[in-house]
């Protein structure tokens, strides 16, 4: 079996034109085969969200993360350009932004010589609401949300994102089926708020499928972080594998 | 969860970072996740130069514990220290 993947550090069109960095990985297949676009979480464009978008071509998907805090610290340390976004009261970024991100990441994958068109979207922590957003927002072929908060749920008094509207509002918007992997122990997202979001889906009559892993917190798919759990992460792999292969086939 | 949340404060001093000391001009103060400390949120502390680029910074991320106990030895410290040399 031909399994060569190549990962490397690309410039894609974002959001109003603008060029941005983002890390591409992808089989070096001639196809046809779906794209994915990786959401980062709020710590940034790191080393183990890299580790994610190259596992992503490793299964068979085109994948490219946009470096969500490029405008603010181009060619920083990923760790450094959050910095330099906190303290430029950049984060968290306005969602129109990030959805113009994610078109432009769809259309650099779309233009790759071995895609088949379908494009999905993934993302944690942070990154779960953007991929929501985006799948509210954009036409896409499939969804996950790993753990991301704030999809539902009045953020606390004095919180950023305080007066946005939430994204569960647009449920009735959403242009994919949705995969959401969630933490037993999470607290934003909660069991609640996972109840609410899923009963959204219900009512909109939209296609999805929730797991929730007993003794899991959030980020336990972050393979740095204090917080993962391999088991829960094996299992949660293997569902995401299995929704893009079932969604992004030609 | 992500609480976004940072503060940020002017401040007047040095630091020293990758490169050797340099003046810094801004904090920002913030609990979240962090980059490197074993925890799921951590009180982390950016001492930024922002004129000198991203990369002009000292970082720390601190367990909520320490980083209460860190405040208390700030104050302790500033408020025995003899009067006229602030």
């Amino acid at each position: 079996m031909y399994d060569a993947v190549l990962s490397e550090t690309i410039t894609i069109t974002g959001h109003e034109g603008d060029a941005i960095e983002a890390y591409s990985a992808r089989p070096l297949t001639p196809g046809p085969v779906g794209g994915v676009v990786v959401l980062h979480h709020l710590p940034g464009y790191d080393r183990q969200t890299k580790e994610f978008t190259r596992s992503l071509a490793v299964g068979g998907f085109n994948a490219v993360m946009p470096n969500l805090y490029a405008r603010e610290a181009p060619g920083a340390d990923p760790d450094d350009a959050m910095a330099a976004a906190r303290a430029q009261g950049a984060i968290p970024i306005a969602d129109d932004r990030i959805v113009g991100e994610v078109a432009g990441a769809m259309d650099y994958l779309k233009g790759l010589s071995n895609a088949n068109g379908k494009i999905g979207v993934i993302g944690h922590c942070s990154g779960g609401r953007q991929s929501f957003l985006a799948a509210v927002s954009l036409p896409l072929d499939a969804a996950v949300d790993c753990y991301g908060g704030f999809v539902v749920g009045e953020p606390p008094a004095g919180h950023p994102l305080q007066g946005w509207e939430p994204v569960v509002n647009r449920t009735p918007d959403l242009s994919c089926p949705l995969l959401g992997l969630f933490g037993s122990e999470d607290v934003q997202p909660g069991p609640a708020h996972v109840a609410e979001l899923e009963a959204a889906l219900k009512e909109a009559g939209k296609t999805y499928r929730f797991r929730t892993y007993e003794g899991a917190n959030h980020g336990f798919m972050q393979v740095d972080s204090a917080r993962y759990q391999p088991q829960s992460a094996v299992e949660a792999w293997a569902e995401i594998l299995g929704w893009f292969g079932r969604y992004l086939a030609a | 969860m992500c609480t976004y949340l940072t503060e940020k404060v002017a401040i007047s001093g040095s630091a020293k970072g990758a490169s050797g000391w340099f003046r810094v001009t801004e904090g920002s103060v913030y609990f979240d996740h962090p980059v490197h400390a074993p925890y799921g949120h951590t009180l982390n502390i950016d001492f930024l130069a922002p004129d000198q680029g991203p990369s002009a910074r000292v970082a720390v991320e601190l367990s909520a514990e320490s980083a209460r106990a860190l405040m208390k030895a700030i104050e302790a410290v500033l408020d025995s220290a003899p009067p006229g040399l602030e």
